[in-house]
């Protein structure tokens, strides 16, 4: 659905040159939702930008939904850009117009007729769930029903692709998530492709199918969320992932209890996919002469199966110790000793 | 009884049917040379914010013309630029005398003037819905007349309602070349006869009109403010 080859996109500043995008190559298949993390000035944004074209790229070609953007006529491109919806952080709305006519925006942007914006703009109220409010103006709604609108609007067209950028970051936990499932739903139920942007990993981990983490222009990792939250390589990535899978206060609660006489031998499992409901723990009392407490745990949902940690402090014998460590290995959950008795 | 005498007292000598047909060549030449200046502030502030710098038409020399002439009529004082224009006038008009003559210098002086406050008002506008609608494929038509002039438009009509006032007061120094008008009839009635009812009537009329078109100015920019 999209392709990107050898993009670049470099900024003349007072400073000199800015390589905000360097040399990236990028597939992104139909139907799939897929997430770029990255800290700001990652140059994700200008990322998504030239998708459709905002940025014109300095070198490299751009491909979305058969047409190479970087090629055609301005006039193509608007009708291109019809195709591609877009999401914003600050939501974008025209504070001048109701959520009916904001909605019916791009429709009166590609000349639809006024009874066939009337019904399209009916329907998407109520995909997006704001029935009743079409007449308010964007002042008057919050920050989810702003964002709401500003996704009706995007899909007022019909388009193949969905860009968001930092769709979520403005809106309170509660909303993120309800917006989140929003665009789930849309991508079930239209096969919508759904490009993100996010510096929150929390985002990727509950919507995306595959990642990119970006830093300093570059796509340093990617792949199947799950894959990436099981064997983060860079160490990029592994800031991101511990984000979503150690809190901080798992961290404070651990450094506290390591210091502590007596602790034991502390590990860390990490648990992907299925391995989450297994009896691990039962199994392990069961074949080994051991203790076992557990010290923090958590699961978190990804759209590829779940993925969990666990922190448990075991005691015993040093050469149980070990056998205990291999056998969680033979189970295919990956360990960590992070603390030694 | 009391009040005859006070407004005797007060008002004395005044020609009430002068004063009237001074009060409407006063309006005539102010709200012919206000929608005029609607028209042309309005594009030339356009003009002036799309070309500017990473605007959908930036184009430097475009700009540096355009700032260059609002800049220049802006600040000439009207009082001079109407005597600079007396040619140009002429031929326009064919005449020096009587309101339509006014017109010229007015809308000249007045437009530059609201140019800017067009400008300042598209300036405002959040960058975000510009992208936003670039992103949806609009046209840079499309741009001006759904996005630029309609999010701005609470501030163009506050714009133009200073600039209304000021046109009333500039209509007082276009009766010094025989334009009439209010501030006609308060110099040479008035002042030059030494009638002092006169100036003060024609005043309090001015004050009216200034009123009425402040009240009319800040209940339209109310209604159409949605923020």
């Amino acid at each position: 659905m999209i392709t990107l080859s050898k993009i670049a996109k470099v900024f003349n500043t007072k400073d000199g040159e800015v390589k905000a995008v360097d040399n990236i190559d990028l597939t992104i298949d139909k139907g799939e939702i897929f997430g770029v993390i990255g800290y700001s000035g990652a140059g994700k944004s200008t990322l998504i930008r030239l998708l459709n074209m905002l940025e014109a790229p300095t070198s490299g070609t751009v491909e979305v939904a058969g047409k190479s953007m970087h090629t055609l006529s301005r006039q193509k491109l608007r009708a291109a850009r019809q195709e591609i919806g877009m999401i914003f952080q600050h939501f974008n709305l025209l504070w001048s117009r109701t959520v009916a006519e904001n909605i019916a925006f791009p429709l009166e942007i590609k000349g639809v007729s006024k009874t066939e914006q009337k019904e399209r703009v009916n329907e998407l109220i109520k995909l997006v769930g704001l029935e009743g409010r079409g007449g308010s103006y964007p002042s008057q709604l919050s920050g989810g029903q702003k964002q709401r609108v500003g996704i009706a609007r995007a899909l007022a067209n019909n388009p193949q692709v969905l860009l968001c950028d930092e769709a979520t970051s403005a809106l309170d936990p509660k909303t993120t998530d309800s917006i989140l499932d929003l665009l789930v739903d849309i991508n079930k139920k239209l096969g919508l492709t759904i490009v993100l942007i996010t510096h929150e990993m929390h985002v990727i981990r509950k919507i995306c199918h595959r990642v990119a983490v970006m830093e300093s222009g570059k796509i340093v990792e990617q792949g199947d969320v799950l894959d990436i939250f099981r064997r983060p390589k860079q160490e990029m990535t592994k800031e991101f992932v511990k984000q979503v899978t150690e809190p901080e206060e798992t961290e404070e609660a651990l450094k506290h209890l390591l210091d502590k006489e007596g602790i034991g031998h502390v590990l860390q499992l990490t648990f992907v996919g299925g391995d989450t409901q297994r009896p691990l723990i039962t199994d392990i009392v069961r074949k080994f002469d051991v203790n076992i407490s557990i010290l923090q745990g958590k699961i978190s949902q990804t759209q590829h199966g779940s993925y969990g940690s666990l922190f448990i402090s075991l005691s015993g014998e040093e050469k149980l110790i070990t056998d205990v460590v291999d056998y969680i290995k033979s189970q295919q959950v990956e360990v960590e000793v992070i603390h030694s008795a | 009884m009391l009040n005859t005498i006070l407004a005797s007292a007060v008002f004395g000598d005044v020609n009430w049917a002068n004063m009237w047909e001074a009060t409407v060549e006063t309006l005539y030449m102010s709200l012919v040379a206000l929608i005029f200046t609607f028209f042309f502030g309005i594009i030339l502030g356009l003009l002036l914010y799309l070309t500017d710098k990473k605007q959908i038409w930036e184009n430097k020399a475009a700009h540096f013309i355009i700032g260059a002439y609002v800049n220049i009529f802006r600040s000439i004082p009207f009082i001079i630029l109407i005597v600079l224009l007396v040619p140009f006038t002429r031929t326009l008009v064919g005449t020096m005398l009587g309101p339509s003559a006014a017109l010229p210098a007015l809308i000249i002086g007045a437009a530059p003037f609201y140019a800017r406050m067009v400008e300042i008002a598209l300036r405002e506008i959040d960058k975000g819905v510009i992208e936003a609608s670039k992103a949806m494929g609009a046209s840079n038509g499309q741009i001006i007349s759904k996005v630029l002039l309609p999010e701005s438009m609470p501030a163009l009509v506050s714009g133009i309602t200073v600039t209304a006032i000021a046109l009333v007061s500039y209509t007082a120094m276009a009766g010094v070349i025989g334009a009439g008008g209010l501030g006609d009839l308060a110099f040479r009635d008035g002042f030059q006869r030494n009638n002092p009812e006169i100036t003060f009537t024609a005043t309090v009329i001015v004050l009216i009109i200034v009123f009425i078109l402040q009240f009319i100015g800040d209940m339209v920019t109310n209604r159409l403010d949605k923020r």
